[in-house]
């Protein structure tokens, strides 16, 4: 497989801040990415060198093996970019944002948009100011996927939207995702969605990529462990994988990543009365990860081979 | 059957599809073959990756519970046992005695324990011969 998306060693300063830092992402053809991180861990900055709108202030990036510095006109019309809150030229209608658009590109799907405004029940005439924000959502989708583009780079496309649309938008994006060889990268703040349609998942953590591997991987490596002592539980606890510990009375909590049997020998040489491993949620495991005190925590990225053999283990 | 996916649980997408179509097989919801909906049905349906939706029938087609014809789809299988009678009623012996921890526990008499059983048996499809292989 090809890597659609390549950075090497990308970074950005603003003023004295790093805001990202010597970052190595690469995203395969056919996958779907996400992309995450808690506000100004670096996500849209990145997009953003990706896409040129930032330069970076070091190394580099690739999209569909070409320079973002040199791409060719051609090689830009295979990607496609929504970008955080949909803006569209509010002046204009929905059908005269559609010619607009189309009139950038030599390949364009009419009858693609046309099916995505029937069955949202969007019509040409719409003025683009007068439009809801899930509205807007559909409209940049259907400008987006009208070239039939290759790689789509989405920044947090469903930011703002309601239950309802914001299933819609997810729908649509699994109908992309169903014409082979499409690769996408996109950002999200709602983890539940990011479960649904991602195989992979980047955590950025204060500009540093800390988390690079498959979704289900993830979640399933990130443990909560519950340890119960006869008298007040240890206040500093040294291990390898830990991210986060609190002590409260007789009770010692660890967030751990990558648990296994090393670790676990750590944890039963505490002397612990009982050891209770708690599974998280991915919400759950990304709150419990990305709190933790960044500078000591631990780098993840695994892959692919070793996580059917992780996964596998859990059957009954 | 319909499946159904929950992302605040703490269990995978792909485990609840397994386990699912597993509880559904054994209730008899779901018969020897019976077709699944394919990979790309379920993954819109369900609005979750079509890998993920693959991964979970890859994992019932190796345990047995599935199998896929190139082209035609994926069906419940017959029922089929790798394993010795004698090491399937061991499984089954440990599930049973942590049933019954429970229930001690919980404080129920054993004619109550037995009645319960009794009970639920039938809403679960058994076979009638105990179960043919090695």
């Amino acid at each position: 497989m090809t890597d659609v998306i390549c950075t090497t060693r990308l970074t950005k300063h603003y003023g004295t801040n790093r805001v990202v830092n010597c970052l190595d992402l690469r995203v395969k053809q056919g996958q779907v990415y996400g992309f995450l991180g808690r506000n100004g861990a670096g996500k849209s900055t990145t997009i953003k060198m990706l896409l040129g709108m930032v330069r970076p202030d070091s190394g580099s990036a690739a999209l569909l093996g070409e320079s973002v510095d040199s791409l060719r006109p051609q090689t830009r019309e295979r990607i496609a970019y929504i970008a955080e809150g949909h803006p569209l030229y509010n002046w204009m209608t929905v059908g005269e944002a559609i010619r607009f658009t189309c009139s950038f590109y030599t390949q364009w799907n009419g009858t693609l948009v046309e099916q995505i405004l029937d069955h949202f029940e969007l019509s040409p005439r719409q003025k683009l100011r007068r439009l809801s924000n899930g509205q807007r959502a559909q409209v940049s989708l259907a400008l987006a996927v009208a070239p039939e583009p290759e790689l789509l780079i989405l920044d947090d496309p469903t930011l703002g939207l309601d239950t309802v649309v914001r299933r819609d938008f997810l729908e649509s994006l699994i109908q992309i995702i169903h014409r082979k060889g499409r690769t996408i990268l996109f950002s999200s703040h709602i983890l539940g969605d990011v479960e649904r349609v991602a195989d992979r998942i980047g955590v950025m953590v204060g500009g540093v990529l800390r988390v690079d591997c498959p979704t289900d991987h993830f979640r399933e490596s990130v443990k909560k462990l519950v340890l119960d002592f006869p008298g007040p539980a240890p206040e500093e606890v040294e291990c390898k994988g830990l991210v986060n510990q609190w002590t409260r009375g007789s009770q010692l909590e660890l967030v751990l990543v990558g648990y296994d049997e090393e670790q676990r020998s750590a944890v039963e040489s505490l002397e612990p009365r009982s050891i209770q491993v708690i599974d998280l949620n991915l919400e759950e495991a990304f709150i419990e990860y990305t709190r933790g005190r960044k500078r000591s925590l631990p780098l993840f990225a695994q892959e692919e081979s070793h996580d059917s053999s992780v996964g596998d283990q859990g059957a009954a | 059957m319909q499946f159904q996916c929950d992302t605040t649980s703490r269990t995978p997408i792909y485990r609840q599809l397994i386990d699912q179509a597993r509880t559904a097989v054994a209730r008899g919801q779901l018969r020897p073959g019976d077709r699944l909906p394919s990979v790309r049905q379920l993954s819109r349906e369900l609005v979750v990756n079509p890998n993920t939706v693959a991964r979970a029938y890859t994992e019932l087609e190796r345990e047995g519970v599935l199998v896929t014809q190139q082209g035609r789809g994926a069906f419940v299988a017959e029922p089929q046992q790798d394993l010795t009678k004698k090491a399937r009623r061991k499984q089954l012996l440990e599930k049973l005695d942590e049933l019954f921890v429970e229930a001690v526990h919980l404080g129920f008499s054993a004619d109550e324990l037995l009645a319960m059983v009794q009970d639920r048996i039938k809403q679960f499809a058994f076979t009638a011969t105990g179960g043919n292989g090695p």
